[in-house]
């Protein structure tokens, strides 16, 4: 405090002596500050605006041949030069909701863990090695998922997976076909561990909002702890909790090294989740350099678009509904 | 009845909270699975030769010396492009703009960059860089890096700045300081920790990334110092050496992994540790 009071006099005295010129000169310090924050700020605003540009750019050219059938049509054929995004379309969401409906469960779980059962000197580092899964590069689950997940699941889980549902009527052809190890439902876990940190860590923090007194007085009630957390806490932070999973959801729809390793690459869509399939993010990347011919990397580049389109969705649905939930709170 | 009701709640409390406590458990030992197959299958292969030789061709032997130098490089280019900007932004964002139609449009745009998936941001280098300079090279790779800094250090110098009480900005501007005084001297310097922070997060972000780099840095099998041609990097050198059917590569490829997950994991908990110091100073 005593250096910034230090300047303050010495610029002040200075404008004392020489009034004009400091003042000038500060003013251009100012205006200088100013503007150099504003373009800075409007080059986010023209980023932006040049990615969509040069994706529309380079989608052009498949969407004028193709039509409204590249968002239909499954077909992936660069030899005949017939592209169809549906296959990836379907994998990226496939994966994405295998990913949440484990994801979401699991987060939860561990945050009341944190927030309410967890013993209080372990409360830190149980929270810190969760929020470093986070930090974990997603080539390394890859690498991960590739070597030890994939084995893991085409010698112990699979095979149960397949005979336990062999008789009953849905799952048998969601689980069905020989076990390879990778494909869909494997990519699908990996990103489910992927998304834990994420939806772990903004759930544990809106669950410390929580003021004790709420809490206390329904437990006074005689609520046992899972009553407390169902009808005080949940209620409480629901917008926060959403926020968390739009986070995570977010994360598992643009991942791409982790999934490219496991999910098989396989433009079709299957009717089983242990067959191999692929994503746009996994196709992107697994063909990307290869491609040869114009129309090929324009198929590409469009489903790129596709892609940022339906994250943005993502973000613009959690705002819109977080905006509501704000609102219905507010009355 | 009422000990029917009683025991059927207790039962399902009981049941819910060793969920709640296997869930955690399960996150605690995936991380240590992950760590400890790193850590086994990446220590095997350490040697002084992974910091001194090239990546090698199948068969022989070798060490990532080249694609330690170019992730450290195109780190550093992303950061250096993304962070200063970034800074600038958020202060316009906290000091200047604040409510303005321009800073409101520009936080909703950020959150869209943050939330773009990373092979996107590649995508549109690719078409930018890639495409009119006719080759892959290093800068590109080092563009793409630094769109993804930019909204993570926008997003946490605003907060951070934001933090700052205005009453400090109100003494500062009582004793007759100037705006650009009060920002550079005053709120700067209030919110360094959270600042360096929001770096730091972000260069952790990078150092580990992948998609963006497969088609603007590409991969060079040789060391090159060169920005303006393809660079080998290590996430891409483990992409490429994981997938190959050599024993050897897949051995490399644990081994950059390992150094990998090492440096972020330093990264994230150095920042981590500069935060705690932070609110600790504050209380």
């Amino acid at each position: 405090m005593n250096h910034i009071a230090s300047v303050s006099i010495r610029s002040s005295t200075a404008a004392l002596d020489v009034p004009a010129a400091a003042l000038r000169w500060h003013n251009l310090r100012d205006v200088a500050l100013r503007e150099a924050t504003r373009l800075s700020a409007i080059l986010v605003l023209v980023l932006l605006g040049g990615v969509i540009v040069s994706l529309i750019y380079g989608a052009a050219p498949v969407l004028r041949s193709e039509g409204l059938s590249f968002f239909t049509t499954e077909a992936w054929n660069p030899v005949t030069e017939k592209f169809g995004a549906l296959g990836p379309i379907y994998g990226t969401l496939v994966t994405s909701f295998i990913a949440m409906l484990i994801g979401i469960p699991v987060s939860i779980g561990v945050a009341i863990f944190i927030t309410e059962l967890c013993p209080r000197p372990l409360k830190r580092p149980i929270g810190t090695a969760i929020e470093l899964l986070a930090g974990i590069p997603s080539i390394i689950y890859g690498i991960w998922g590739l070597f030890v997940l994939a084995p893991f699941l085409q010698k112990e889980v699979q095979p149960l997976i397949i005979s336990v549902f062999s008789g009953v009527p849905v799952f048998s052809r969601l689980f069905a076909g020989p076990p390879y190890g990778i494909g869909v439902l494997t990519a699908g876990i990996i990103l489910s561990i992927m998304v834990v940190p994420y939806i772990t860590s903004v759930t544990r923090d809106v669950f410390e909002t929580v003021p004790a007194v709420l809490k206390e007085s329904a437990y006074g009630l005689g609520c046992t702890t899972w009553e407390v957390v169902r009808n005080v806490v949940m209620p409480y932070t629901r917008t926060g909790v959403i926020g968390g999973i739009m986070l995570g959801l977010g994360r598992a729809l643009g991942e791409t090294m982790a999934v490219t390793f496991v999910i098989g690459n396989a433009h079709r869509i299957a009717p089983s989740l242990l067959a191999p399939g692929t994503t746009i993010s996994a196709a992107i990347a697994n063909e990307f350099t290869e491609a040869t011919g114009a129309l090929y990397t324009s198929a590409l580049i469009a489903l790129g678009l596709i892609l940022f389109l339906i994250t943005f969705l993502v973000l613009a649905a959690a705002r819109y509904l977080l905006l509501q939930l704000e609102r219905r709170a507010g009355k | 009845m009422n000990a029917a009701i009683y025991r059927r709640r207790r039962w399902r409390n009981r049941a819910v909270m060793t969920l709640a406590s296997a869930a955690a458990m399960s996150g605690l030992l995936v991380l240590f699975l992950i760590l400890g197959t790193l850590l086994v299958k990446g220590v095997g292969s350490l040697s002084p030769a992974v910091f001194t030789q090239m990546t090698p061709p199948p068969g022989s032997a070798g060490g990532l010396l080249n694609a330690i130098y170019g992730s450290i490089v195109v780190t550093l280019v992303g950061t250096l492009l993304g962070a200063p900007v970034g800074i600038l932004a958020g202060t316009y964002l906290a000091e200047f703009g604040r409510d303005t139609r321009l800073a409101t449009v520009v936080r909703f745009i950020n959150d869209v960059l943050l939330s773009a998936p990373s092979i996107v941001i590649g995508l549109f280098v690719y078409t930018v860089m890639v495409v009119r300079m006719g080759h892959f090279s290093a800068w590109a790779g080092g563009v793409a890096l630094a769109l993804l800094v930019l909204p993570v250090v926008v997003r946490t110098s605003e907060d951070m700045l934001r933090l700052v009480p205005d009453s400090m900005r109100e003494a500062s501007a009582a004793l007759g300081s100037p705006r650009w005084v009060v920002i550079l001297k005053v709120a700067y310097r209030a919110a360094r920790a959270g600042i360096i922070t929001g770096v730091l997060l972000a260069v952790a972000r990078i150092a580990g990334e992948t998609a963006p780099l497969l088609f603007t840095m590409l991969n060079n099998q040789f060391m090159s110092t060169d920005m303006n041609a393809p660079m080998a990097n290590l996430p891409v050198v483990i992409f490429q050496f994981a997938l190959s059917p050599y024993k050897d590569w897949q051995a490399l490829a644990w081994c950059g992994a390992l150094i990998i997950t090492a440096a972020v994991l330093a990264l994230n908990i150095v920042a981590r540790a500069l935060s705690v110091a932070r609110t600790g100073s504050e209380s």
